[in-house]
């Protein structure tokens, strides 16, 4: 991008909502439902009261009214299960489930019935579900309120998994969500919500590929393995890398399912090291999942094992001292880092 | 506790109950402001319900609560002390500052914890009666949930199962018109919690949230049936929240002025006040002598949450299993 070229630069939240509009404008069979998404209940004077906790859904209401936006009562197996059957049907249901501990709730739903009915029925049955899911830690919310959890996800063949790092692919990864014909979910990382980055962001919609990666940085010494707000922090430490002289690549994941395998392994063929920063419990997680596939499909090309950075083994603590100590911080990433190069 | 009967001695404990609370939900707003902990949910308004039910439990029955569970906590006879320090994420607090607002249990004090999935905590309780049923203990469990909650299958699981067991737990629901910006009458389709629990042959009662006394009567009568082995009772106590849902939510942004005042004006705390002053179980200057004294605890809370040490960083990794 030129200097002369101007940018939009929106907020994760604000590229999420307009990815929704432009989808709901393109399409009518698409809706949105979840608990306060307009919020107000059917009060007239009140429309869009919350349009959602986050403000995601701010304003569609208004827009294409209380037939497509539907607020939930708190009821996630129902409404969650609703839009699997609605999606069976003839609909393109987003649905919002604020956060992604939630998701015991209404695990059947997803895990029984999204992921498997288009396979048990040999093919002949599509289930176009989006689901939106707040996660991360980090805003002193303490364990039922901060999760990862995108990696259990990723076990059920059926379902895909998107995460997006910054406002231009939030809004290319929603709005390609909703069109592919399979369940897939979104996972949208809190403390990305306000932020504003750098990014130009079209007005006009676009998709971006579910299943492929972006390469944020080009460099030759080490690969870092970023997912979504986890991306930034390998940004902030490729940036301390380069300080001292180190040429980073920076790889930004952002579809978990299906993985773009040959990204990885191109890059780390070029590099030789990888450091994989992952926000979700280290066991039985996408990042063991990418090391086992790096040390299995990379193993002659790698200068020293593949790397993990992830919170311990344990829950995500309400005090804010011990939180900082559960997420991964750039400084960790540089530590990591510096023990492959040097 | 428990009280057996309404009397000055009861009535002035359902009184200091009920201001120390709101003076602690007012403090815990203040360290919120001050930046100490990013929100929490305040219970001012809803006082009465905890206060009335809870004056016939004694240490050894159970109560599980919400995200919104302050007043349930105090209700119960937790230590405010550590309470605050709870909230403040300090190593003093009843979770060694590990769970915050949301997560508040002492389990010495039968408080088995606030719980930040709605819903969740109704089948637990549902558990914990099933075990004074095993046992033969005269062990009563009472879950307190929201109107919004009212809508999870689990609290239709539970009511079921409690009442083919007949378990000797109470559910009761606050119902204090929202979830969220979500009012009450558009998501309970039939108008009612009470009367779901006709579906399950168990008693259903809506009582005014807002008078202690009423909910004193109601909660009596659903512990003796509980402690007799009769079962479980689902009470629906009309209440209100005065303040937003969580944090600087600003509740005129879904409901109107008049409204609110409509409620307020049937404080809680106001009516016990005139209660006890009509019938002469004290006069004003004793109240204010209990007014001070919840003052001084609330100052003392925030003082001692205050002054204590946030956990060491080993308790990052601590609790996770009993033994590793
Ligand atoms: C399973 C689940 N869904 C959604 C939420 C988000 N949430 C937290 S509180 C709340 C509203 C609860 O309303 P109600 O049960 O009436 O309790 P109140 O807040 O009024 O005390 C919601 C939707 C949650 N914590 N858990
Ligand atoms: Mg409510």
């Amino acid at each position: 991008m030129t200097q002369a070229q101007s940018v939009r630069q929106i907020s994760f939240i604000q590229a999420i909502n307009e990815a929704l509009r432009q989808e709901m404008h393109r399409d009518p069979d698409v809706i949105v439902m979840g608990e306060d998404i307009a919020g107000g209940g059917e009060r007239e004077d009140f429309q869009d009261a919350w349009g959602g906790p986050m403000r995601l859904t701010k304003g569609l209401v208004n827009d294409f009214g209380r037939l497509r936006v539907r607020d939930t009562p708190i009821s996630e197996a129902g409404f969650v299960g609703a839009g699997v059957g609605a999606a069976a049907s003839g609909l393109r249901p987003v649905v919002d489930l604020m956060y992604v501990s939630f998701y015991g709730v209404c695990a059947d739903q997803i895990t029984n019935n999204a992921a498997k009915m288009h396979y048990m029925f040999g093919g002949k049955v599509k289930i176009p579900l989006t689901i939106m899911t707040g996660i991360g830690a980090g805003t002193n919310s303490a364990a039922q309120h901060s999760e990862t959890l995108y990696s259990i996800f990723t076990h059920f063949p059926g379902l895909k998994c998107v995460v997006p790092s910054n406002p231009y692919n939030a809004k290319g990864l929603m709005a390609a969500a909703i069109r592919d014909d399979d369940p897939v979910i979104v996972f949208n990382n809190r403390q990305l919500m306000g932020f504003r980055f750098e990014d130009n962001v079209p007005e006009e919609s676009y998709t971006i590929e579910i299943g492929k990666s972006e390469i944020k940085t080009q460099g030759e010494d080490i690969t870092l393995l970023g997912i979504g707000y986890t991306t930034r922090v390998c940004m902030e430490a490729a940036g301390l890398l380069e300080e001292r002289g180190y040429s980073v690549e920076v790889l930004d994941l952002l579809s978990l399912s299906p993985m773009d395998e040959d990204a990885i392994l191109s890059s780390v063929q070029k590099t030789k090291k990888i450091v994989i920063v992952d926000e979700d419990y280290p066991r039985c997680s996408i990042a063991t999942d990418i090391s086992a596939l790096v040390a299995e499909e990379a193993f002659d090309y790698l200068d020293a094992p593949p790397k993990r950075v992830t919170p311990p083994h344990t829950q995500v603590p309400y005090s804010r001292p011990l939180e900082a100590l559960f997420v991964p911080t750039k400084e960790k990433v540089l530590a990591a880092a510096l023990e492959l190069l040097e | 506790m428990p009280y057996e009967e309404l009397n000055k001695e009861s009535l002035l404990w359902m009184y200091e109950t009920m201001v120390t609370i709101r003076r602690f939900e007012e403090q815990s707003r203040r360290e919120a402001d001050a930046g100490k902990l990013r929100g929490m949910h305040s219970s001012i308004g809803q006082e009465a319900v905890p206060t009335g039910i809870c004056a016939h439990l004694n240490e050894k029955d159970y109560v599980l609560g919400t995200h919104r569970s302050h007043h349930h906590c105090i209700a119960k006879g937790l230590d405010i002390n550590e309470m605050m320090a709870e909230l403040l994420g300090k190593s003093t607090g009843t979770g060694k500052g590990k769970g915050g607002t949301m997560h508040i249990a002492d389990i010495d004090k039968g408080m088995l914890g606030a719980n930040g999935v709605v819903g969740s905590n109704i089948p637990v309780a549902t558990g914990v009666a099933l075990t004074a049923k095993v046992k033969g203990t005269d062990q009563v469990s009472v879950v307190f949930f929201g109107d919004g909650a009212s809508s999870q299958g689990v609290l239709h699981e539970s009511m079921n199962l409690a009442g083919i067991w007949k378990l000797p737990v109470i559910f009761v629901c606050e119902n204090n018109r929202y979830a969220e910006a979500t009012p009450f009458e558009y998501s309970v389709a039939g108008g009612s919690v009470a009367n779901r629990a006709d579906g399950y042959g168990i008693p259903g009662v809506t009582v005014d949230g807002q008078s202690a006394l009423d909910v004193y009567e109601v909660g009596k009568e659903a512990v003796s049936r509980a402690r007799m082995g009769e079962g479980p009772t689902l009470i629906e106590a009309q209440t209100y929240r005065y303040q937003g849902h969580f944090g600087a939510d600003d509740p005129l942004g879904y409901r109107s002025k008049e409204e609110q005042e409509y409620y307020m004006s049937r404080d809680c705390i106001v009516m016990l006040q005139k209660h006890i002053l009509d019938g002469a179980y004290a006069d004003e200057t004793q109240l204010e002598v209990i007014d001070k004294k919840c003052i001084e605890a609330v100052n003392t809370a925030a003082e001692f949450a205050n002054n204590s040490p946030f956990p060491d960083s080993e308790e990052l990794t601590t609790d996770v299993y009993v033994a590793y």
